[in-house]
């Protein structure tokens, strides 16, 4: 029985060793840093000048929301239409919104620009009908864009996982208590697949609220959302350390606490939940 | 077959690792004396990102050169900050035979006791390089360093949408090219514009000073499009903004995209730079690092290295040659009567540093 239990625990071993080193030790690092100054001195000060940066938090917080609701928007209706349709389709669709995330996100993103640029695509193309050029890029609806684009796929996977698993006795059920269909969506399926949406919710707007490429990038560089603040501090150099470190633990509880509220949703089945 | 064709495969490939690629070597003429005993067969360089003639496009391979003319074998390193070259260097963990960093950082290493003397007996080819880059203020006796390349900033601007003819940084305030200027994304060179905007110092040690260039800034960036660095290419070359301050030597590199660039000298003054060769005290191959600098400095290289960086070089090997692409070049060589009043970043305390870089995250943050 012992010998069993550690020979189980033994292939764990490198998983372990990789957490400590990559996980635990910088987790670790980040909260030294936070609470000290560059002499390596205990220090609240990190801390307490955070509101300097409660722009940037509170802007990361609302693109994120806006931009983990409209995922859900466009998300919840695909998954849900692709439990309706054959299994082989089913397989296309599912394929199609793997397919942008093969590519590497930078690269997708970077690629909005030349769309949405003011001699971009769409501008050169309205250009040619004599129309104005319209301002698209450096705006708050191309982060939010760039946002829903780079994350979707994140929302359709667990919400598709969760519907296609409904067990197909219970829609029976409903139907032959006397549910409509929209009684039956509203009572039935969407209780069950609470918790993919829960998962969805959570990571999209986890890396939504800490992203930095896509603001900057589609952004035009002006705002410094939190994820900016974080790196750019960071590029700063050594003095900056602290302070980013400082912006780092905060975010990290927001996002832990996020979590939490999340897991509830999701409590007492597992399926589903990648977090 | 299938078997026949792997094996084919891997032959041609193992071929193509022997053979390195293709790289053929240079009928080179150099003036000094490369052979050597050293015993010691590593020199590690350490240089600024695509900063160094390296066989691209058919260009000279400096480091397979040197490494066919001395036997030595190059460990080539890049950074792309001099503060990045200051942690690693700092931080000790590793140690580099050859640095090329700027002027004020330079100053800083050499005040904090990081540099070694060179020993000029072995740079043959030093009196190639031009008097009026020697004796500059971080190194005013010529002991540490040798010139490697040499820019202004100015401002660049395209004549399709900015009609009048610019001679100041001020049309970058100027609120007619609202959303079509581009910024410097750090601040040393975000502030220097606005210092030169308001006639200071550019190295002020009078934090009111920094105070005003950042209320400057501030009034500047609802007029702006964006703040960058690399991205200033694409955005210029394509149009998609209209006015930016950059290097010299990167506006000519534009210009070949997009002739309807054109550049200029603000009347305010600018910012000049000079990067240059020197030897850490960590180094462990001094002598090989002589040899360095001095096939550097050969004419033949210095030539290749001054056409891939495009920046104006300090040789006047180079610069008096008449098959050099950027010969007599009026940016990148401009008369003393074109040049406004130029300055130089000298290495400011930590104190007033700390002080505008928190003054620039404010910026940012507004």
């Amino acid at each position: 029985m012992n010998k069993k239990r550690f020979g189980s625990r033994l292939v764990a071993a490198p998983y372990y060793v990789w957490a400590a080193i990559f996980i635990i030790v910088p987790l670790f690092m980040m909260i030294y840093y936070t609470f000290t100054d560059v002499n390596g001195v205990f220090t609240l000060a990190n801390i307490m000048q955070l509101g300097r940066f409660k722009k940037a938090f509170g802007l990361s917080i609302l693109y994120a929301l806006i931009s983990t609701i409209i995922t859900f928007i466009i998300a919840y209706p695909l998954a849900y239409f692709m439990t309706k349709i054959k299994i082989s389709s089913q397989r296309l669709i599912l394929l199609l919104v793997v397919f942008p995330m093969w590519m590497n996100f930078l690269i997708r993103t970077y690629s909005w620009i030349t769309i949405l640029a003011n001699t971009g695509i769409i501008n050169t193309f309205l250009g040619k009908l004599g129309l104005g050029p319209l301002q698209l890029i450096n705006t708050p609806g191309a982060v939010i864009l760039g946002m829903v684009y780079d994350f979707l796929p994140y929302m359709v996977l667990p919400i598709y996982t969760v519907l296609s698993k409904i067990d197909k006795s219970m829609l029976e059920a409903a139907d032959d208590l006397g549910c409509n269909s929209l009684q039956k969506l509203r009572r039935v399926i969407f209780p069950l697949s609470l918790p993919g949406v829960a998962s969805g919710i959570t990571m999209v707007f986890v890396p939504s609220v800490s992203t930095f490429y896509i603001t900057q990038k589609l952004g035009g560089n002006k705002t410094m959302f939190v994820g900016d603040a974080i790196e750019y501090l960071f590029n700063l150099g050594p003095d900056f350390y602290n302070v980013a470190s400082a912006i780092s633990l905060v975010l990290m509880v927001l996002i832990l606490l996020c979590m939490a509220v999340m897991n509830r949703f999701s409590e007492g089945d597992e399926e589903g939940v990648i977090i | 077959m299938k078997k026949l064709l792997s094996v084919l495969f891997i032959v041609l490939i193992i071929a193509c690792l022997f053979s390195g690629c293709g790289y053929e070597y240079f009928d080179l003429n150099l003036i000094g004396d490369y052979t050597n005993n050293i015993q010691n067969k590593v020199l590690n360089v350490y240089n600024w990102g695509e900063y160094i003639s390296d066989g691209s496009e058919g260009s000279l391979d400096t480091i397979k050169e040197f490494e066919k003319a001395t036997g030595i074998t190059v460990n080539y390193s890049t950074f792309d900050s001099n503060e990045t070259m200051y942690s690693q260097l700092k931080n000790g963990g590793v140690s580099y035979d050859i640095i090329i960093p700027s002027d004020y950082m330079i100053e800083r290493l050499k005040n904090e006791n990081m540099l070694q003397k060179l020993d000029f007996s072995y740079l043959t080819n030093y009196n190639l390089i031009d008097e009026k880059y020697k004796g500059i203020f971080y190194d005013e006796k010529n002991e540490y360093t040798v010139p490697y390349s040499v820019g202004l900033v100015g401002l660049i601007y395209n004549t399709d949408i900015v009609t009048e003819e610019l001679d100041s940084w001020s049309a970058l305030w100027d609120e007619k090219y609202s959303n079509n200027i581009l910024m410097f994304n750090n601040p040393r060179d975000a502030f220097a514009i606005a210092q030169f905007m308001l006639g200071q110092d550019i190295n002020s040690l009078n934090k009111s000073d920094w105070d005003k260039s950042k209320e400057l800034l501030i009034k500047q960036k609802p007029l702006l499009q964006s703040y960058v660095m690399d991205e200033v290419y694409g955005k210029m070359e394509t149009g998609e903004a209209a006015i930016a301050p950059y290097y010299a030597g990167d506006y000519l590199t534009m210009y070949e995209t997009n002739e309807s660039l054109a550049f200029c000298y603000p009347k305010e003054g600018t910012n000049i730079f000079v990067d240059a060769v020197c030897i850490p005290k960590s180094a462990k191959n001094y002598e090989a690092a002589m040899l360095f600098i001095n096939f550097l400095l050969e004419p033949d290289i210095a030539l290749a290295n001054a056409e891939y960086i495009g920046y104006a070089s300090p040789n006047t090997a180079v610069v008096n040659n008449p098959e050099y692409y950027y010969y007599q070049n009026e940016i990148l060589y401009p008369s003393d009567i074109d040049l406004p009043k130029t300055q130089y970043f000298t290495d400011i305390n930590n104190e007033i540093r700390l002080y505008y870089e928190n003054l620039w995250i404010d910026v940012k943050l507004h």
